[in-house]
């Protein structure tokens, strides 16, 4: 009872391409119908990586772009598990993530917003997640940004987050918010998601058993992915 | 009332912004942070097979260049074996990232043109490469494939090509062949709009 095939995907919980309120989507969406397919190797295969790919300093973002100090902000841990549908943890599998500074200035060359850049937060992050699908930063809380969307937007504080799989189709990035943030319900990036609920999912809850006191404030945040289908009778004989 | 079937719901997608290379190629962002930046080089050392150099752009519903698109390349090897599935040439991952450039919004990378694997239902598919691609703009990651301009006989032949009802759009999943240098432009929108894939 095994089948390397996934549940198909939400579309309705997903966001739709084309959402007019979040104004860069329009010329950038797709507006002819998406081709279903049956998946086949080229979609359930997927990279793999490993510990020699990365360094342990890499989900210490407050460490691992230091050069004179710690970076300004509020110290936090993002933790939590990557499971796929079925709730089975995913292990072994590349978590990525990027942020603004506690001031809410990203470290790139195309961010021009007036907040310091802050010479010791790089802003970017990478792990494996262990044999039961656990992951964990350290960095510091990133802060509001604006943005023209509308003339006076202004982002969530948010992480970005990509995370692998062990199929290319179940690739995802998305972004993590805090509870409690009152600019949640008026971004139009959030509200790209139709349904509730599954905004609700991309809002990490603070998790005071996890802080270190004294230290480090923490915030859970648990990533599905697509899950395997199990396929207990089959149709045809192996290989045909 | 029927039982709770307790299935999670997969995490929603959202767009990766304008600033995707701060995570996932810091080097394009302006900064080095880590010394192995991950998906710079899809073949390694040892990758048998020709190759190739694709270049192209990815264009918008008004025709202009995206300018900020981070694409992610699956392939199999030469032999059309993907990694995890089977022995591939030592560091062969199939697996890389490419960027636009900032300026102009084509890309470029250099890898090896794939062999044919076999979909679920034994049938051969034609060469190809899979691709993802996220930018600012894009609410959920699109998958699409890239087949080879100089492969006619696989590409009529190729399942999945042969799924698409209006014949003229398969077109638009095929590379423009030169001697080993290859072009492939994605249209995100209009008359030339790409076929994009649920898979
Ligand atoms: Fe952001």
């Amino acid at each position: 009872m095994t089948s390397d095939e996934l549940y198909q995907r939400d579309r309705e919980w997903h966001p739709p391409a084309f959402t007019p309120d979040y104004k860069t989507s329009v010329t950038r969406s797709p507006r002819l119908a998406m081709l279903s397919l049956q998946a086949s190797e080229s979609e359930l295969t997927g990279p793999t990586f490993g510990q020699c790919d990365i360094d342990p300093i890499d989900s210490d973002l407050i460490n691992n772009y230091a050069k004179t100090g710690d970076p300004i902000g509020e110290r936090i841990i993002v933790h939590g598990r990557v499971l796929d549908e079925n709730a089975q943890p995913v292990p072994n599998t590349l978590v990525e993530i990027w942020q603004a500074n506690a001031g809410g200035r990203y470290r790139h060359k195309m961010d021009t917003y007036l907040a310091a850049i802050d010479p010791n937060f790089g802003g970017c992050g990478r792990t494996l997640t262990d044999e039961n699908g656990y992951y964990a930063f350290r960095t510091v809380k990133p802060g509001a940004y604006p943005w023209r969307n509308w003339v006076n937007n202004w982002r969530p504080a948010h992480i970005h987050i990509s995370v692998f799989g062990t199929a290319f189709a179940q690739r995802l990035i998305t972004q993590m918010y805090f509870e409690g943030d009152p600019l949640i319900a008026k971004c139009p990036i959030v509200n790209t998601i139709p349904d509730s609920r599954a905004i609700d999912q991309l809002v990490a809850a603070l998790d005071l058993n996890a802080t270190v006191p004294f230290d480090s404030i923490a915030y859970k945040f648990d990533i599905i992915l697509r899950g395997h289908r199990s396929t207990f009778f089959e149709n045809r004989p192996e290989g045909n | 009332m029927a039982q709770p079937l307790n299935y999670l719901k997969e995490t929603a997608s959202q767009t990766a912004g304008p600033y995707v290379h701060i995570g996932l190629a810091p080097g394009d962002a302006g900064f080095n942070i880590y010394a192995n930046e991950l998906g710079r080089d899809i073949i390694g050392p040892n990758a048998k097979g020709t190759r190739i150099k694709v270049t192209g752009t990815v264009r918008d519903g008004t025709g202009a260049p995206v300018k900020d698109v981070l694409i992610e390349v699956w392939q199999a090897n030469a032999a059309g074996i993907y990694p995890g599935k089977g022995d591939v040439e030592d560091g062969f991952r199939g697996w890389g990232r490419v960027i636009s450039d900032f300026e102009t919004g084509e890309f470029t990378f250099e890898t090896i043109k794939p062999g044919a694997v076999k979909n679920q239902n034994n049938q051969i598919m034609a060469p190809h490469l899979n691709l993802w691609l996220v930018a600012r703009g894009i609410n959920v990651g699109l998958n699409t494939r890239m087949y080879f301009g100089d492969e006619a006989m696989a590409n009529a032949a190729d399942p999945v090509l042969n799924l698409i009802e209006q014949t003229q759009r398969r077109d638009t999943l095929i590379a423009r062949a030169g001697r080993t240098n290859y072009h492939f432009d994605i249209c995100l929108q209009g008359d030339e709009e790409t076929v994009f894939f649920d898979v």
